[in-house]
């Protein structure tokens, strides 16, 4: 009796520091996170200022403001998700509405995995190899936006994917049921009930492609341009690349570590609030979903 | 049905654009376009390997019969070594006497070997230009030293590279591959749904943080903390460039082994616990080996996400082409590689064409990375049934 009280304490022991370090490691993770955003935020909020998100910068940019880079990043964005969105959308209907299972669904399934995992380097170099040099865009934002573009495919694919086969079977029966064509269905009663769970993947792919770096360095990227791009075919700053640019080579590292610290904090924004707008709106329609 | 066909299309472009330009290095010779090795018309030697030039102009190789010729002193000789053997005089105002003195010299020498531009080779050159080996594909792979820019034989020895970003992303692994499985545990057997819904979006949003911004982070607080705390002389080392892709494969690692932990059915669960087990000894003498396969293919995309990374590590790593003995040491990755040098690589030239073989290289291994965990996901859903 005695012994056996023994063995379930030494039990219950175990269980409670073994639990304990796990939840520990749990908190401890998270706390890292705000540590990393507190850091940026303290160090980078005194920085940011109306003409530091307004002017252009100035005195080897260890001055001034970071407007072209800001601009530069929403052209990024607009030219990529032009090109992602419809073929990856359609990409997703034509995933799960019209392929039946077989060998063709498993082949794009794994060569969707497979571009989702090439490492964002490759993509550069594709993009320079293609873009840039055989198709003869030159360094510029429609090289950038269609590189950076296929680079989020899978993730707007995956996404739409997810969404549509939310949909409930029934939906579909009924309107096929009235006489409606499978494309009818599709446009009519399929898209509009997953559209907002699309929109969130659009929102998520906007956060990635603002941050990436290594896939615009040479496909649109420019260390210091004195003017706006005016068009498509010309190069343009974005606020990664300027990041990465004014915290390792600028001319004076230690003079601009201010500028890299806003900097920092601006792409940081950009990313939080594209991650909780998605999820608020994933849960609020997940919600509305379940009440119908 | 176009568009369904994008991501295999684009999958099958990129092999495709990568292979080409990467196999032009090894399609011609290791030497700046437009320069030549010559040596003196008697010389028997007729070939060199590119290792073996480089011993010589490094005078590593001092006799020419290290090389299989003659028992000879090498004399080197580079274009600026002109004026050691002729005045300005005889060269001419404006050098056009250099094609004809080089050639002259060439002709003088039995030993020399000179490097020096084809629009210095005289009309009647008299001396024989070497045949320079090709890189081979072995050569490539097990190279010792990279410095492709240098002259005159650049050395496209990729090993301290792959063993680089080999040791980096290992040690990631190892540090992040403990803290994500806790973690995951944690999310799925311990914490009340609650406190689950709170924390795995934030855990989750560690990954949308831009991998410039991780660097930049890594830059300013992890070097220097590495440095003091270790007494290093330098900060930048393959440990800050492991703790920084340990964070960055936090997230993927817990996501997908929590789903596995997740899928282990209850009733196994509530078996344990009815013969008597502890919930702890459940969870590792039940719930872990039920969810082995998804926690490899965790840690096995977490490897991959570390491999392929580049700004991150390019930022903190401090790039230094040697192959690494400890981690204490600067090393340098592939992805940082390509992302530091291809912006001064002339277009199509040999160091353009040996970044994008890197990027071939970098490309294979993620492949390989992405069918290991096929192939680790789809057994586990064949033991299922």
């Amino acid at each position: 009796m005695n012994s056996e009280n023994k063995l379930a304490r030494k039990k219950r022991i175990t269980q409670n520091i073994a639990f304990g370090i796990f939840t520990a490691i749990s908190y401890a993770i998270v706390a890292l996170l705000f540590v990393i955003l507190a850091f940026i935020v303290v160090k980078g909020i005194g920085v940011i200022s109306w003409e530091f998100i307004t002017a252009m910068p100035t005195n080897g940019m260890t001055e001034g403001g970071i407007f072209p880079a800001i601009v530069g990043t929403l052209c990024l964005v607009l030219a990529s998700i032009i090109f992602a969105f419809p073929v990856g959308v359609f990409a997703a209907i034509y995933m799960t509405e019209y392929v039946k299972d077989g060998w063709i669904k498993k082949v794009i399934k794994q060569m969707t995995n497979n571009l989702a995992g090439v490492p964002s380097i490759v993509f550069g170099l594709f993009g320079m190899s293609l873009f840039v040099n055989k198709l003869g865009f030159g360094d510029s934002i429609l090289a950038g936006g269609l590189t950076l573009g296929l680079l989020v495919l899978p993730v707007v694919i995956r996404t739409t994917e997810e969404s549509l086969k939310a949909v409930d079977a029934t939906f579909r029966q009924a309107s096929l049921g009235l006489g409606a064509t499978k494309w009818q269905t599709t446009s009519k009663v399929v898209l509009p009930i997953a559209f907002p769970n699309i929109i969130t993947g659009l929102i998520l792919s906007i956060g990635r492609v603002s941050g990436e770096t290594a896939p615009i360095l040479f496909t649109v990227a420019a260390y210091f341009l004195p003017k706006l791009p005016s068009s498509i075919f010309d190069q343009a700053m974005a606020l990664p690349y300027h990041l990465y640019v004014i915290a390792t080579s600028g001319t004076n590292i230690e003079k601009s570590r201010a500028m890299a610290y806003g900097t920092a904090l601006i792409l940081i924004i950009i990313v939080l609030i594209s991650n909780l707008l998605a999820n608020a709106l994933r849960k609020y329609y997940g919600k509305k979903v379940k009440m119908n | 049905m176009l568009s369904g066909a994008a991501t295999s299309v684009t999958v099958i472009l990129i092999v495709f654009f990568l292979f080409i330009e990467g196999a032009g290095v090894f399609s011609r010779k290791p030497i700046d376009d437009g320069y030549l090795l010559a040596v003196n018309a008697t010389n028997n030697v007729k070939t060199l390997q590119p290792s073996q030039i480089k011993d010589v102009f490094d005078k590593k190789i001092t006799n020419w019969k290290q090389l299989g010729g003659e028992d000879r002193p090498i004399v080197l000789f580079r274009t600026s070594d002109i004026t050691e053997y002729y005045t300005e005089e005889e060269l001419g105002p404006n050098f056009e006497y250099f094609p004809e003195k080089i050639n002259e010299l060439i002709e003088k020498q039995p030993g020399i070997i000179a490097f020096f531009s084809d629009k210095y080779k005289a009309e009647k050159f008299s001396g024989k230009e070497l045949d320079i080996d090709k890189i081979k594909v072995w050569e490539f792979l097990s190279g010792e030293e990279w410095f492709p820019t240098a002259q005159p034989i650049a050395q496209m020895g990729v090993k301290p590279l792959i063993y680089g970003t080999l040791w980096v992303s290992f040690g990631a692994i190892l540090l992040a591959l403990p803290i994500g499985l806790a973690a995951a545990i944690y999310l799925s057997e311990i914490a009340k749904k609650r406190t689950r819904s709170l924390l795995k979006p934030l855990i989750e949003l560690l990954a949308g943080i831009p991998s410039v911004v991780y660097g930049f982070f890594g830059l300013v607080v992890i070097v220097p903390l590495i440095q003091s705390t270790f007494n290093l002389p330098v900060g930048e080392t393959g440990l800050a460039g492991s703790v920084v892709l340990a964070i960055m494969a936090l997230p993927t690692i817990i996501t997908i082994s929590e789903d596995a932990m997740r899928n282990t059915p209850r009733a196994m669960k509530e078996a344990s616990l009815a013969l008597g087990a502890s919930k702890w000894q459940t969870i590792y003498k039940v719930v872990m080996p039920y969810s082995a396969s998804g926690i490899t293919a965790g840690a096995i995309l977490g490897i991959g996400r570390a491999i392929g990374e580049t700004m991150a590590v390019l930022m903190v790593t401090g790039n230094a082409a040697v192959i690494p003995n400890t981690l204490l040491a600067p090393v340098r990755t592939i992805p940082a590689t390509i992302a530091a040098e291809l912006g001064e690589a002339p277009n199509g030239g040999l160091h353009y064409e040996a970044l994008f073989a890197l990027g071939c290289i970098l490309f294979l291994i993620t492949f390989g990375i992405n069918m290991l965990v096929e192939l680790v996901t789809n057994r586990k859903a064949h033991k299922k049934h």
